[in-house]
């Protein structure tokens, strides 16, 4: 699904800021990416996202080398990956619904063919009654809930997370950890990028990815 | 689905006072926001844009519609002045050039202005109460051409050179052609000037567009990880600039005709006077026609079409530059 292959990347003429970077994502596994912060998490992230392109080395997301793909390509790689922003990125002029229904709404699909599968997930999220409410007024964890929905609208194959505990308070933080192994039961491959070590505690079983000093290592 | 996951009792105590703005299902939001661009400027930019080249295009139109009317006199009238000449009676000359006229193919109607009629002429040059006996007051032949037809006025003049002393033909043409190339030179200049309009607001188009796509950069930002293509952002913001320009091509458009209609109103009261319908005679009367009208509208829509399509030129090539 996802391989790297002693992927680098340096910001510009700086230091390298990841070297030698290999692993694969399988699907269906469930991952926790972890490490210090400034490690470079989130860039990694940001690789396998395709918002930042690596300055050596191989990526394959889904069977594409991602050296040479055109931007049509890329719309559709990124169409099987849902994302989970640290600062949720909901769009404020939106309602909640709208926000959850946007990964839809952008591949051209009619508001009423969808609609009824964004009202479930939202119920499902525990957002069913404040799915007409822009995100002004909801609360943090409220937030959280509906920047998942937001990913998982797709049904990707993919699912990446930064930090989606990191807003929110510890029995919260447990009840979205559920929320995501709940996922990966029904077919998605989950990478949460996290520092909370309790929380990757509580899932023991979890392959996790270390980053440190720019270099990736694997516990299985 | 699975089961769903608890609801947090304390995002309740998190919320904080509920002014709830609700919107119903169904109403999908722009996804660029309309507040976020600089709107009303824009709107006011496209409306004086709309204006001025709806004021160019109405000028152009009447200007045409002048030229147009004089190419159209030149093939209708003409005119042959017979001047006295020592030992050949005035008269029998003067009859002679109608003849000739009346013979001519093409020519419908042949108008002899008597003596007094002549004479009466030149009364504005130089007064009443002469004697005109003495003056060798030149005799005038109107003719007027049939309806659809050419005249040969080069056979017309050879004939009346060889046959009638004194008579010269003056068909008008090289006056009326010059009046007709001005007119040209002018709807010329006005379609450069709509040229300018046009590059004018679509510059300012082009620089609204880049303002609000760094204003709203990270609503791009974010449509990208949702999986939006450039083509369907520019798309959104090409929503938003059309409906700025289809206002402010309203607005501008409206104030065009509305200035029109003034106008034309204000010229046939003025045209009641002398010196009115003496413009009016040789520029035509001020109104700019269905055509002005359609023409004026026509410029509406094709600013915001150009507001529309700059605003998604700007938006790809924006796009194409980040990646």
């Amino acid at each position: 699904m996802v391989r790297f292959e002693n992927v680098g990347l340096r910001y510009g003429m700086g230091p390298e800021v990841l070297r030698d970077v290999s692993f694969s994502i399988e699907p269906q596994s469930f991952q926790f990416l972890t490490g210090p912060s400034g490690a470079g998490k989130t860039t990694l992230l940001r690789l396998i996202l395709l918002s930042l392109r690596p300055t050596r080395g191989l990526i394959d997301l889904f069977g594409h080398d991602v050296a040479g793909i055109g931007k049509d390509t890329l719309t559709t790689l990124r169409r099987r990956m849902g994302v989970v922003f640290q600062d949720f990125r909901l769009l404020e002029h939106l309602t909640t619904y709208e926000n959850v229904a946007l990964p839809l709404r952008v591949q051209g699909r009619d508001e009423s063919s969808y609609r009824a599968e964004v009202v479930e997930l939202l119920r499902w999220v525990g957002l069913g009654e404040r799915m007409h409410v822009l995100p002004p007024v909801l609360s943090g964890g409220e937030k959280q809930r509906a920047a998942i929905a937001r990913a998982l609208i797709v049904q990707p194959d993919l699912l990446l997370a930064d930090e989606p505990t990191g807003n929110v308070d510890p029995s919260l933080g447990r009840r979205l950890l559920r929320l995501f192994v709940e996922l990966n039961k029904s077919g998605t491959a989950i990478v949460i990028a996290t520092h909370d070590l309790a929380l990757m505690d509580q899932f023991g079983g979890a392959r996790r990815l270390v980053l440190g000093d720019g270099r990736l290592h694997i516990y299985d | 689905m699975t089961q769903p996951p608890e609801r947090d009792d304390q995002d309740a105590a998190d919320r904080e006072a509920p002014v709830v703005r609700e919107r119903p299902l169904g109403r999908n939001q722009p996804l660029v926001p309309a507040a976020s661009i600089a709107g009303r400027a824009l709107v006011t930019v496209i409306a004086i844009m709309t204006f001025l080249a709806g004021l160019t295009a109405g000028a152009a139109q009447l200007v045409a519609d002048a030229s147009a009317g004089w190419r159209a006199s030149v093939a209708r009238e003409a005119t042959i002045q017979v001047r006295p000449v020592p030992g050949r009676p005035i008269d029998q000359e003067v009859a002679r050039a109608a003849a000739i006229a009346r013979a001519t193919a093409g020519i419908a109607e042949v108008r002899v202005f008597t003596k007094e009629e002549s004479e009466r002429l030149l009364e504005p040059w130089l007064g009443t109460g002469l004697n005109f006996e003495e003056l060798p007051v030149p005799r005038i032949l109107v003719l007027r051409a049939a309806p659809g037809g050419r005249p040969d006025f080069a056979s017309l003049r050879k004939a009346l050179t060889g046959e009638v002393r004194g008579a010269t033909l003056d068909d008008h043409r090289v006056w009326v052609e010059r009046l007709a190339t001005m007119a040209n030179t002018i709807v010329a200049l006005a379609i450069g000037v709509l040229v300018l309009v046009l590059s004018a607001t679509a510059l300012a188009v082009a620089f609204a567009t880049r303002g609000a796509m760094a204003g709203n950069r990270e609503i791009v930002e974010v449509l990208h990880f949702v999986g939006a293509s450039d083509s369907f952002i520019a798309g959104e913001f090409q929503r938003q600039f059309l409906r700025l320009g289809l206002r402010g091509g309203a607005v501008g458009g409206a104030a065009a005709l509305v200035f029109f209609a003034i106008a034309s109103m204000a010229a046939s009261a003025w045209v009641a006077t002398p010196g009115g319908s003496q413009i009016e005679a040789l520029f035509g009367g001020f109104s700019v026609g269905v055509w002005g009208f359609i023409s004026v509208a026509l410029i509406a829509v094709l600013v915001a079409l150009v507001t529309a399509v700059v605003s998604r030129i700007t938006v790809r090539r924006t796009l194409g530059g980040l990646s």
